[in-house]
């Protein structure tokens, strides 16, 4: 039993993240996923695309480990995590970062217990707990929010507070579930923002499932100006090379590769579903 | 509606049993692991211990006062007034204290865990609680565990005692009973065996509200409809299973004390 993931067929070596292997997934008859294969290599941002219902998400969580495949194998930073038991994927999931579609914010706590909640599981001083959880939310530009409960805020400034909540402990990986879902095209814009902000400052991996083309796209042509502190469109129409898509339909992937090859795609269903 | 084959029923049943019962022993063996949430259990302590003194103190003086009502009808027959305050000390102890006070407990928390873990559940807070590293059967289930089972067993030496004076404010008004008297009868009659009786009931009363509460909260799913529908279940399932072992824990005990 092979204990490794599966060598590039080139031998060229680069540090892989997240590899999914033949994964294969289906809830009660419906099948969601059939053989998914994809590799996201360290510093990567890997932009997840299909329909609704087509199984973006469930990547996701079968990276956490919160559900097991019914075939094939993923790992995640050198572990293999359909192999483990719930009790040794806490350890490797206190590596990740992920950000819920609906925000999953704690809503008896604080913006700060929220944002500090690892690092109380973690027993951090708190002094240096609220040093993390200040710098956290100042990242997302929420610092005046510490003693606000969820519910006081609006849904573009949850998806805000979820996004420090991920970053707080600084991962090695990011899983973004769909952090502009159901928001106005301004807010998406400020999300995004954030998204760029932390690729292009702390080189994070991650994987971002969206549905939304114009996110995707902006990610690919931004990048983050630490001086000016915004985002701002890439010289010569130039592409963030870190930025790559993955388009999934009917469970299976149609697409994996970067932004130029999206862009001169001849399969038919691709181009019309980025026109 | 939905027509589900007695096959598919059956296999259903047997999984939730199966994933209770790993529920509920997994709660158990989290209180021997690290880490311990001491902080949370004593939270969960006043919020099902505390708060339900009022309820389970109303329900254990009319409880008492009517016992005594209703058993001095009978005992006058006899001309045995005078043991109303045995009688109703020995149902109250031995019986009518842990199990209305269990399903009291039963009523307001197992429906209170369901619906708070419930709707935790179907906003993905219990898989961002995974996500960040923590087990939910250790956060959220042990705590409420371990305080349930000790709480109802004070709750329940409240509810005894409160029972007594019901019946008494009966047996001395109502009735004209001596305070000596009715007090004297109610100790004197109470052996070792009712006491043992009386105070273990709640320890596995706790137990199987907790569990069960929980249990239907983690399992919810289909939205708002689907926390009602589990907070539902809970009380019903709690209140069902509570009478269930009530009848085969007593049996066991007369059997092991000899009683009859």
């Amino acid at each position: 039993m092979s204990i490794t993931p599966p060598q590039p067929a080139n031998g060229h070596e680069q540090e892989r993240t997240i590899v999914f292997d033949d994964v294969a997934i289906a809830f009660d008859e419906n099948v969601v996923l059939d053989g998914i294969s994809f590799t996201l290599h360290k510093g990567e941002t890997k932009i997840l695309l299909g329909v609704a219902g087509s199984g973006k998400s469930t990547i996701l969580k079968l990276a956490l480990g919160l559900i097991k495949p019914d075939r094939g194998r993923v790992w995640v930073l050198g572990q293999e995590v359909t192999a483990m038991r719930e009790e040794e994927l806490s350890d490797l999931r206190r590596r990740i970062g992920m950000v819920f579609q609906e925000s999953a914010l704690f809503d008896s706590l604080t913006v700060r217990e929220n944002v500090a909640y690892r690092l109380l599981e973690e027993h951090v001083s708190p002094e240096e707990t609220e040093q993390r959880v200040r710098e956290a939310l100042r990242f997302v530009e929420l610092e005046h929010t510490l003693d606000l409960l969820p519910s006081e805020l609006s849904g573009g400034m949850r998806r805000r507070v979820a996004i420090a909540r991920a970053i707080v402990t600084q991962p090695e990986v990011l899983l973004y579930d769909s952090p502009t879902g159901g928001l106005d095209p301004v807010t998406s814009t400020t999300i995004i923002e954030l998204v760029v902000k932390q690729r292009d400052v702390y080189h994070t991996s991650a994987l971002l499932v969206t549905h939304r083309l114009q996110d995707a796209f902006t990610m690919a042509t931004h990048y983050f100006d630490t001086q000016a502190n915004e985002m701002r469109p890439l010289p010569d129409n130039k592409v963030n090379l870190d930025t790559t898509f993955v388009i999934l339909r009917d469970g299976k992937v149609i697409f994996d590769g970067t932004t130029l090859e999206l862009a001169r795609s001849r399969d038919e269903y691709i181009r019309e579903y980025i026109s | 509606m939905e027509i589900v084959s007695p096959i598919d029923y059956a296999k259903e049943s047997v999984l939730a049993v199966q994933e209770y019962a790993q529920l509920a022993g997994r709660s158990v063996a989290n209180v021997f692991a690290h880490p311990r949430y001491v902080s949370d259990t004593l939270q969960q302590a006043d919020s099902i211990g505390v708060g339900s003194v009022p309820v389970v103190v109303l329900t254990g003086f009319f409880t008492g006062a009517v016992l005594a009502l209703q058993s001095a009808n009978s005992l006058a027959r006899f001309g045995a007034l005078s043991l109303t305050g045995q009688l109703v000390s020995l149902s109250m102890v031995r019986e009518l204290g842990p199990v209305l006070t269990g399903l009291m407990v039963a009523g307001r928390n197992a429906s209170g865990m369901a619906s708070e873990l419930g709707s935790m559940k179907v906003t993905e807070q219990i898989d961002a609680m995974r996500a960040l590293g923590t087990d939910p059967t250790k956060k959220l289930v042990t705590p409420r565990v371990v305080a349930t089972v000790i709480m109802l067993f004070f709750l329940t030496i409240i509810s005894d005692l409160i029972g007594l004076c019901g019946g008494y404010m009966i047996a001395h008004f109502t009735l004209g009973l001596d305070t000596y008297q009715y007090w004297n009868t109610a100790y004197q009659s109470l052996v070792y065996a009712d006491v043992f009786m009386g105070l273990t009931k709640p320890l596995l009363f706790g137990f199987v509200i907790s569990t069960i509460g929980c249990f239907y909260g983690m399992n919810a799913h289909g939205g708002t409809q689907g926390v009602g529908r589990a907070t539902t279940q809970a009380v019903v399932a709690a209140s069902v299973v509570l009478l269930v072992v009530n009848l085969l824990y007593t049996r066991l005990l007369l059997s092991v004390f000899g009683m009859h």
